[in-house]
């Protein structure tokens, strides 16, 4: 089982009434790496989030995580995967730490608390643990959804547009959460519409378009294909953020926000 | 899967329950409105009511207050499954290995606790108001099973609620004619009273035969068939309501 691909997608398609969402999806995700899904809006990433994580049934064609068939063994899949929505999957009237205990006992672990005040310690959030999630600006709760995600230590994590909605810093920090996961051996399969975002993480990209993949392939391999085009896109956006980054970072530590405290692992550049 | 059917609602049902200890709001909002009501007929309308009974008018009416109380709570059930459905948190219990089922029970469980803490208090100040019953434990056991199976029934109509609304404004609507059925049945007026049409609705309508049972259990009278009748439509709601419910569930899931 270990050599074969984490997950398996073989021409899936999946209509809602008339709409034709995906005609017919092929691409493997190799274990332990980073996946991009590029698409614009609509392109019908999310649908494809959802067939792979059981929340939907394809119409037609087969898909297999962590070897098990998403139709066939739903509760094995479900024991090897964990999603992270295009919405932060908070409970708001929880504490930041009630939501990770919950999430512990509903996987059943020994030592609930334990594993949320570990979780809480490596995603900075050990001082908000006690307030309730809805005081979180939109950084902290997309941190303490991911952390949400890992609890059980899947092998597989879907993160569907994980950084839409965040601003550059708390974009940085998601990043850099997603490449620790990645050096741990974690698989992790990612939808975005930002292309900065899957250059920055994926070691492969596909692109979904008008529900089909049109390319697959890594940064290199793509850039190949259309070099003007990219280039030039990918040079002008990061020097708007660069200045940003620059502008902000250096005096904006000492805010009074808890989402820039940061400790060791989803560290800005800027120490504290 | 199914091993972990009574841990995993039992978990999640722990989770709603301190939404609502967390907002006690909803429990009190829950009773004012009956307890209004409460105070309405018996101290203004009431002294003009003559329901043909020695009974005092609060006695009379509570049966009645105490449906339109859980008629009016179980909204609030509606209203949480669906903020749940907004926002990721369903999908998130969705994907993990949990049992799926207990995602509503735990909704459901919640819904007949904050009912019932909700029923406690109009019974509370209904005492205050000169309420007095000599029912027995076995009455009182009776009392409190027909307000759970009717809890149930309710809750589980208001699942299909929350789970097909589209709006939050609609997904507590419903219940509105719910909290109006106690109107036109025994609970304030003696159906006898109403013009024919209106009296023969009255007489046949769920309401009627549960208020005129828990009537009867406090006052200590026979039941009659009016139990068999109450029984037979919560049970007849609660399994209609409650496969609508599932299937709804069901195929939100494909």
């Amino acid at each position: 089982m270990t050599a074969e691909a984490a997950i398996r997608v073989q021409g899936l398609q999946k209509s809602f009434k008339d709409l034709h969402v995906l005609k017919g999806v092929d691409f493997d995700v190799a274990r332990g790496s980073i996946f991009a899904l590029l698409g614009s809006n609509g392109a019908g990433k999310t649908t494809v989030v959802k067939i792979l994580s059981t929340l939907l049934k394809a119409d037609a064609g087969t898909a297999s995580v962590h070897g098990f068939d998403v139709a066939a063994r739903p509760g094995d899949v479900r024991e090897s995967i964990s999603l992270t929505g295009q919405f932060a999957a908070v409970d708001e009237v929880l504490s930041g730490r009630e939501n990770l205990v919950l999430v512990a006992r509903l996987r059943h672990l020994k030592n609930p608390g334990a594993i949320a005040d570990d979780l809480l310690a490596r995603f900075s959030l050990s001082e908000a643990g006690g307030r309730k999630a809805s005081t979180y600006s939109g950084g902290m709760r997309r941190r303490l959804d991911i952390a949400m995600s890992l609890i059980g230590n899947p092998p597989i994590i879907f993160l569907d547009e994980p950084t839409t909605g965040l601003d550059p810093q708390a974009r940085i920090e998601v990043w850099q959460t997603v490449k620790s996961l990645a050096d741990a051996g974690t698989t992790v399969l990612l939808t975005t519409q930002y292309l900065d975002e899957a250059e920055q993480l994926a070691d492969r990209i596909a692109i979904l378009h008008k529900g089909t993949i049109i390319q697959n392939g890594s940064l290199a391999e793509l850039k190949q294909l259309l070099p003007a085009a990219k280039v030039e896109y990918v040079e002008k956006q990061p020097t708007l953020e660069e200045v940003f980054l620059t502008l902000v970072g250096d005096d904006g530590t000492n805010d009074a926000d808890d989402d820039r405290d940061r400790g060791p692992v989803p560290a800005g550049k800027e120490s504290r | 899967m199914t091993t972990h059917v009574l841990g995993d609602t039992g978990v999640l049902t722990g989770r709603s329950l301190r939404h609502i200890l967390r907002s006690p709001d909803t429990i009190i909002t829950t009773a004012v409105t009956p307890i209004a009501l409460m105070l309405l007929f018996v101290y203004v309308l009431g002294g003009a009511i003559n329901t043909g009974s020695d009974e005092s008018y609060v006695n009379y009416m509570l049966p009645g207050i105490l449906l339109i109380t859980i008629a009016s709570g179980i909204a609030y059930t509606a209203y949480r499954l669906f903020l749940d459905l907004q926002g990721g948190i369903f999908e998130r219990f969705q994907s993990m290995p949990i049992a799926r089922s207990s995602v509503l029970w735990a909704h459901v469980l919640t819904s007949l606790v904050a009912n019932l803490l909700s029923v406690a208090i109009v019974i509370g100040v209904a005492l205050i108001m000169g309420f007095r019953t000599g029912a027995s434990v076995a009455a009182w056991l009776a009392v409190a099973g027909i307000l759970i199976l009717f809890t149930l029934a309710l809750t589980w109509l208001a699942v299909i609620a929350g789970l097909s609304a589209k709006t939050v404004d609609g997904a507590s609507a419903f219940s509105y004619p719910l909290i109006f059925l106690p109107f036109i049945s025994s609970a304030f007026v003696p159906t006898d009273t109403m013009p024919g049409p209106v009296a023969w609705f009255a007489e046949n309508q769920p309401v009627t035969s549960i208020v005129d049972t828990i009537r009867a259990l406090f006052a200590q009278e026979p039941v009659g068939g009016d139990i068999w009748i109450a029984l037979a439509w919560c049970v007849g709601i609660l399994v209609i309501s409650y496969g609508f419910a599932i299937a709804i569930y069901r195929r939100k899931m494909n």
